[in-house]
């Protein structure tokens, strides 16, 4: 809600009176749909492989039900060329890789088997318990010790090896690979995100509105990518507790309180404000 | 929105904006939940609230019963016992009467609960879709309990952190009876009066409280988090110590909440000199409703204005206040 867009954040929008609501469900917009037949209902499907299934289901049930008043807007991205996109940079300064716990369920631990194999880099899958992540750390640096290089699998009470095939299979029902997608703070990658099938065009926001392809850029002062890529702390990039906090954010690292740079601001950057006196101007 | 839910920016409008142009002393620094006042030679403390919550009703609880318990409590919190309300009802176009007999008889027995009478009121009413059903506002009044004074300024490192009962009762219950989530939990709402526990906790201890609060809207967090600011030391508080029931916990942990950030209706937190603070802890636990209270932490010199939590895995982590509302995450 609050990532900063081109006229202000979905926040900002509500609170100058457009119908913006959350929904924990894509299926909880289709029932909004169909409760209001006199409204446009367009949900903002975002996220990893993680949330996708669940958008190709609704879509699947939307047109089994034939709701015509219900568009999706496709932002899902993909993982794996994301990542390939950071190993690619030479300025990477990464040594190994805690994996994503629910991503992983549904595409498993396979797809991170050439990291190991042709880039040499430790990945394990993680949890997101506090225990979870210190175990996956620990099985991480017993790699790099011993100078291995393999996928583990440190979530194994939720993730399996083969990932889900029901949900791999709705993805494909509903979706195909864009041929790029312009990422804040890594630039296009290819092959890195999702659109709507033709046979889903119907419920396609972007046919629907004619959505413009606006660029909205990042600030050229914001430093998202290196810091992405290990060669920036957070703390060190120009933005960082001046005009970028978790309040308002600049790039994608500081909007996701689960972003390395909101993480940075809250438990480490705090520590050196304590001795200013709160009232935040 | 996020200027209602408590946090900072809640906070930022009191002292950026209402503080200057409203108090007569011009700034919030001596803000409390109640303010004593002196009229012809009487201390008297005075205190307003108002409720907008939806649903109305909800497990444990409705709109009325916290209106009343609400007010109490924060008379109660700056160490006075009620005496008097007045209400104010503004009511949407179309609510259903039965509705508001309902609330009107929720708040009748809160009343008599509390040992407070209504005195006065007045009623408003808008047109269809500008009320939610119905808000309720209050005022209170009430006398200063007999040796006790609370000021952030008097709390000392070494004081003890006290708090009353299981955090996040009341903001899971509303979240959940609000139904856009599809979950369901054995879980009411924790509201009720804390007057009857701080009473016996003066009665014991009562030069030994500096400071007290009901952590409502942003949570234990929030208000430890102004403790702090206020009195310019570090709130040290130990995880394991905190009570919180496993359904709140779970309901928690599935939506990416903190415990710490969740409004609460019927608790308090009380610092404490350590000298009173076993004496004040058991004087609630041998109250009725007080039986799960428990000393949580201790106020330390360091890190200034901050709020501190040793965590179950052996860390510390800084507990900020609330930004906004508490999102839930979504994967």
């Amino acid at each position: 809600m609050r990532v900063p867009g081109a006229k202000g954040s979905p926040l900002e929008h509500k609170a100058r009176g457009s119908d913006v609501r959350i929904v924990y469900s894509p299926a909880d917009a289709l029932e909004i749909a169909k409760k209001n037949p006199n409204k446009e209902v367009i949900f903002f499907a975002i996220g990893f492989e993680t949330t996708a299934p669940s958008t190709a289901l609704t879509l699947m049930s939307a047109k089994k039900q034939g709701i015509r008043n219900f568009t999706v807007f496709c932002n899902h991205v993909t993982i794996v060329p994301a990542i390939r996109a950071i190993l690619d940079s030479p300025d990477m300064r990464l040594d190994g890789f805690i994996g994503p716990g629910h991503v992983s369920t549904v595409i498993g631990c396979r797809p991170y088997e050439w990291i190991a194999k042709k880039e040499g880099k430790p990945v394990v899958t993680s949890g997101f318990e506090p225990l979870d992540l210190l175990q996956s750390i620990v099985m991480l640096l017993r790699q790099l010790r011993a100078s291995e290089a393999k996928v583990e699998n440190q979530y194994k009470r939720v993730v399996p090896w083969e990932g889900n095939r029901a949900a791999l299979r709705v993805m494909a029902e509903a979706f195909e690979l864009r041929p790029y997608f312009e990422w804040r703070g890594l630039g296009f990658i290819s092959q890195s995100a999702l659109r709507i099938r033709d046979t889903y065009a119907v419920w396609d926001a972007e046919r629907r509105y004619s959505v413009p392809e606006t660029r909205v850029a990042d600030p050229k002062s914001a430093q998202c990518g290196e810091v992405l890529k290990g060669v920036l702390k957070p703390a060190q990039c120009k933005l960082f507790g001046k005009e970028c906090t978790p309040e308002h954010p600049v790039g994608a690292l500081m909007v996701s309180s689960e972003g390395s740079c909101a993480a940075y601001y809250n438990y480490e950057h705090r520590k050196s404000l304590v001795t200013t006196i709160s009232a935040v101007a | 929105m996020s200027h209602g839910a408590g946090g900072k920016s809640s906070r930022r409008l009191v002292e950026g904006l209402f503080a200057p142009l409203l108090l007569s002393s011009g700034s919030s620094e001596r803000l409390a939940d109640a303010a004593h006042i002196e009229i012809g030679g009487a201390t008297v403390a005075f205190t307003t609230d108002s409720f907008v919550v939806h649903p109305l009703r909800f497990p444990g609880g409705s709109i009325g019963e916290l209106a009343v318990n609400g007010t109490v409590n924060d008379l109660a919190v700056s160490g006075a016992k009620a005496h008097s309300m007045v209400v104010t009802f503004v009511l949407e176009e179309g609510l259903a009467s039965s509705t508001l007999e309902a609330e009107v008889r929720a708040m009748s027995d809160a009343l008599k609960r509390a040992g407070v009478t209504m005195v006065g009121g007045d009623t408003k009413v808008v047109e269809r879709g500008k009320a939610e059903g119905m808000y309720i506002s209050t005022a209170g009044i009430g006398s200063p309990i007999p040796g006790v004074h609370v000021d952030a300024k008097t709390v000392r490192p070494g004081d003890k952190v006290l708090l009353s009962g299981p955090i996040g009762d009341h903001g899971i219950t509303i979240l959940l009876a609000r139904a856009d989530l599809d979950l369901e939990a054995d879980l009411n709402s924790d509201t009720r009066s804390v007057l009857p526990m701080i009473e016996a906790m003066a009665a014991q201890a009562a030069p030994g409280i500096r400071w007290m609060r009901d952590p409502t809207r942003g949570g234990l967090a929030t208000s430890l988090n102004e403790l702090a600011r206020d009195c310019g030391l570090s709130v040290e508080l130990n995880e394991e110590e905190i009570p919180v029931r496993d359904e709140v916990r779970g309901a928690c942990e599935l939506l990416g909440l903190d415990p710490l950030h969740i409004a609460n209706e019927g608790q308090f937190i009380a610092i404490i000199s350590p000298e009173f603070a076993d004496m004040a802890l058991n004087a609630i636990q041998l109250t009725e409703g007080g039986d799960e209270a428990r000393i949580i932490g201790q106020i330390r010199q360091e890190p200034a204005n901050t709020v501190v939590v040793n965590t179950r895995y052996g860390g510390t982590r800084i507990v900020d206040m609330l930004v906004g509302d508490p999102l839930p995450r979504i994967c």
